[in-house]
């Protein structure tokens, strides 16, 4: 039995039959950094914070208070488990919605203190169970969204593995927009849009190819402001020093945004996003 | 010569989805379209709900010339958007305008479920955040419709950004103290009703009408492991759990309207 398949993923034979569908492979690998590997690694201290205050907790997004290169910053990341009852129990990094709500919870508590935000994407995409429709798992991302847009404290979002569409985007309003190499952002994953387009979940890697969703597609339709380059072979091959280059540009778009006036932060994020769009008028 | 009853003209007579029974469809027209046995609501058109709901000759289109330009060659899509085009004689899934309802001044925009099932890409986004926009900057209350699958695949990860680029010109109206209505009509699912949809400050929704962040196609793919509620995804599911304001049945539209605007009516308004 290979690695992978004790990880409980089996390489995806229609997947890596396309070059786009290849990153999405690399984006769901198993060995992937996710969000407290980074965690461990470009904080010199950070503290997990729980519950939304409203009925629980989420384990699939975590949450709370750190120093990073001696800056005082809140982060919140989506978070897959590496064992299978670590993944069961983080619902494979599909959050339900009290990590929506525990997330802004602490960006608006590091706000109040002027401090800022460091988001890290990595969701399939959101819960979409009883629980979650239960819980109101639409409402929740949608308000996340709003008041993200009302955050008077910079935001740096770091795609760090699969950017899966609501899952994602409701983490994802911030001023700087950054994705890993091998990452993936997209409106739907690439076998539900085969199952749409071709009724046939087998043609998931045209379906990759036609949805444009690695870093450097979303890099070239203005979507986002960087792509940072991964060791060779992926990021699951060197941990340190991904989270070095991941440090590195979260370090200088901060320093960036630390320049701009706090009261006109929320401006340029909304015109940021009003801007995006592509029509003939 | 007299025709013979099997003679009867195809659109004579509409089945009824919700009690299988047939409806004559003079009838279900002028009843606007929901069901005389059981209440059912059918599919309105977009410029059908307009005139249904407005003051009649009140209305005014805005932003009419936006049309989407295939920003990834998606496959299929151009010829999507033709035939919904040349079926629906909409220039995209969403009319937006202004209008009066009681006299009440309302800036109005409508999903409509038949073009390409109200899916949200770079033009239904562009004029949910325009009509915003008017609203934060002028007099007025805003009132959508919603009906959707979704965030639109074809536009790929543009369309995802519509969900934040809505919700980011919705906090705009909150800084500008402007109400904003909507009303949930069938379905209104995933993209659309986890962005603007699900934050407004009313929230109605026609009976029976579909309402979840998982649409059918999602459902069918994911395994259900829990009970599911009889109920589920509805309206009045929706409302059991806290999400929505109020059920209202069409033919009160106008009525309920009309009375929150009256609540949010500013005193610059004539009425």
């Amino acid at each position: 039995m290979s690695s992978n398949e004790e990880a409980g993923v089996r390489l995806d034979d229609k997947l890596i039959q396309t070059p786009r569908g290849k990153e999405v492979v690399l984006a769901r690998h198993p060995k992937r950094p996710y969000t407290l590997d980074y965690a461990a690694r470009l904080f010199e201290s950070y503290l997990e914070l729980h519950g939304d205050r409203v009925i629980g907790d989420s384990k699939a997004i975590i949450s709370g208070v750190a120093q990073f290169e001696g800056l005082p910053v809140a982060f919140a990341g989506h978070q897959k488990g590496r064992t299978t009852q670590e993944r069961v129990a983080r619902n494979f990094g599909a959050s339900h919605p009290e990590g929506y709500r525990k997330a802004v919870r602490i960006m608006k508590f590091a706000a109040l203190l002027h401090n800022p935000t460091i988001c890290f994407i990595d969701t399939p995409a959101a819960a979409c169970d009883v629980a979650a429709e239960s819980r109101g798992i639409a409402t929740a991302i949608a308000t996340s969204m709003v008041e993200m847009f009302r955050i008077p404290s910079p935001i740096v979002a770091v795609v760090i593995g699969e950017g899966g569409s609501g899952g994602a985007i409701g983490l994802s309003v911030a001023d700087r927009i950054l994705m890993l190499q091998h990452s993936v952002y997209s409106v739907i994953p690439p076998e539900g849009c085969a199952n749409i387009l071709w009724r046939d979940p087998e043609k998931r890697g045209e379906a990759a190819e036609a949805l444009k969703l690695t870093a450097q597609d979303a890099f070239e339709q203005n979507l986002i402001d960087e792509v940072i380059t991964e060791p060779r072979g992926g990021a699951h091959l060197d941990y340190d020093a991904t989270a070095a280059s991941v440090g590195e540009a979260i370090l200088r778009h901060l320093a960036e945004l630390r320049e701009v006036d706090q009261n006109e932060l929320v401006t340029i994020r909304r015109e940021r996003f009003r801007k995006i769009g592509s029509f003939n008028s | 010569m007299k025709p013979s009853y099997y003679e009867i003209p195809d659109n004579l007579f509409t089945a009824c989805p919700g009690c299988k029974r047939m409806v004559y469809t003079k009838q279900l027209t002028a009843n606007l379209m929901v069901c005389n046995h059981c209440g059912h609501h059918f599919y309105l058109p977009a410029t059908t709900r307009i005139n249904v709901t407005l003051d009649e000759g009140s209305f005014e289109e805005l932003y009419a010339g936006l049309s989407s330009n295939d920003p990834l060659e998606f496959p299929q899509y151009q010829d999507k958007i033709a035939r919904d085009r040349k079926a629906t004689g909409l220039s995209d899934a969403f009319v937006a305008g202004t209008g009066k309802i009681h006299g009440y001044c309302v800036n109005i925009g409508v999903l409509d479920f038949s073009f390409m099932g109200g899916s949200m890409g770079s033009v239904v986004g562009e004029k949910v955040a325009r009509l915003m926009q008017k609203t934060a900057e002028e007099e007025g209350s805003l009132v959508i419709f919603a009906a959707s699958g979704g965030a639109r695949m074809q536009e790929g990860l543009i369309s995802l950004m519509q969900m934040a680029k809505t919700c980011g010109a919705r906090a705009d109206l909150l800084d500008a103290g402007r109400p904003y209505y909507c009303v949930l009509t069938n379905p209104t699912t995933a993209g659309v009703w986890a962005s603007f949809a699900s934050v407004a400050d009313v929230i109605l929704a026609e009976p029976g009408a579909m309402v979840a962040f998982a649409g059918n196609r999602v459902s069918q793919q994911t395994k259900v492991s829990e009970q599911e509620p009889a109920n589920y995804k509805t309206a009045e599911f929706q409302l059991e759990k806290g999400m929505v304001d109020l059920i209202v049945e069409r033919s009160k539209h106008r009525e309920i309207l009309a009375q929150l605007l009256q609540f949010s009516r500013t005193g610059g308004e004539t009425r």
